[in-house]
């Protein structure tokens, strides 16, 4: 934990960080934009997890461990992502999501 | 003195972050979402969590983003803008992220933490391993093994993808 820093404004960090995230998510239409909006937000809870654990209990290592798991998650979905969408792009020459809406017609 | 760094790695994040999510040129957004990263493995580094800090460097900053980076120059011209949603979709996007922020500052507000235990956790990398590779009680080897796993498949998948392709 850092001195003179309480939980809350860690917590407050990572809320901001993550409802831009959001944010971006819902409002961007370009695939490899919304990936980063979703790494932006796992980021997030990986401060939120480092923060609790560094405050709340630590005389375990939970949430160091969560914060590592959630890092080999993101760069396993972000591999996958990313040969998807360069698969897509070579398909419909476009990586905007409205326009690769074949399974709707 | 140790909170002005934190005030001033956390403002980098906010800052960043905000524009990852709002500039229009995709090369400066990935180079956007380096700099929130970096600043997040900063506050790792602070907080004495080394490892972990380690972890989100390479793994994030030079792994994801470089592969970011990779698919953005296999599929773009760089100086392409970025076209923006129609603005009621972009509305109703903002509407919904604010009423989530709304609540969770709602709550943030109304919960008191018990008070810390003052411990100091141990995260010696010698502590990190036996940890990882224990399966007793706060032992993590089954999720170790579960990533493990998940790696393996998603490279498997990936290779796949790739080839795939190539026959069609």
């Amino acid at each position: 934990m850092i001195e003179g820093v309480g939980l809350n404004h860690f917590l407050i960090l990572s809320g901001v960080v993550f409802f831009l995230g959001m944010y971006g998510f819902l409002s961007r239409r370009n695939m490899i934009t919304l990936l980063m909006s979703l790494e932006l937000m796992l980021n997030a809870v990986n401060i939120n997890f480092v923060a609790f654990n560094a405050y709340l209990n630590n005389d375990f290592l939970q949430g160091h461990f969560f914060a590592l798991f959630i890092i080999g998650v993101a760069a396993a979905e972000a591999a996958l992502a990313i040969a998807i969408i360069v698969l897509l792009y070579r398909k419909f020459n476009s990586i905007n999501i409205e326009k690769s809406n074949t399974m709707k017609h | 003195m140790e909170s002005i760094f934190f005030y001033l790695l956390a403002l980098v994040i906010l800052v960043f972050s905000f524009l990852t999510i709002s500039s229009k040129n995709i090369l400066r957004t990935a180079v956007y979402l380096l700099f929130v990263l970096c600043a997040t493995a900063g506050i790792y580094f602070m907080m004495n969590y080394n490892f972990l800090a380690a972890v989100q460097l390479t793994v994030y900053a030079g792994g994801i983003v470089v592969l970011i980076i990779f698919s953005i120059l296999l599929t773009h011209q760089i100086n392409t803008r970025l076209e923006l949603a129609s603005l009621k979709k972009r509305l109703i996007a903002a509407v919904i992220s604010f009423i989530s922020a709304a609540t969770f500052f709602w709550a943030l507000s109304k919960t008191t933490w018990p008070d810390t235990n003052g411990g100091v956790a141990d995260t010696s990398l010698n502590n990190i391993g036996l940890q990882l590779m224990n399966f007793g009680p706060n032992g993590y080897v089954l999720p170790f093994e579960v990533i493990s796993i998940l790696l393996l498949a998603s490279m498997v998948a990936a290779i796949i993808i790739a080839k795939k392709f190539s026959h069609d």
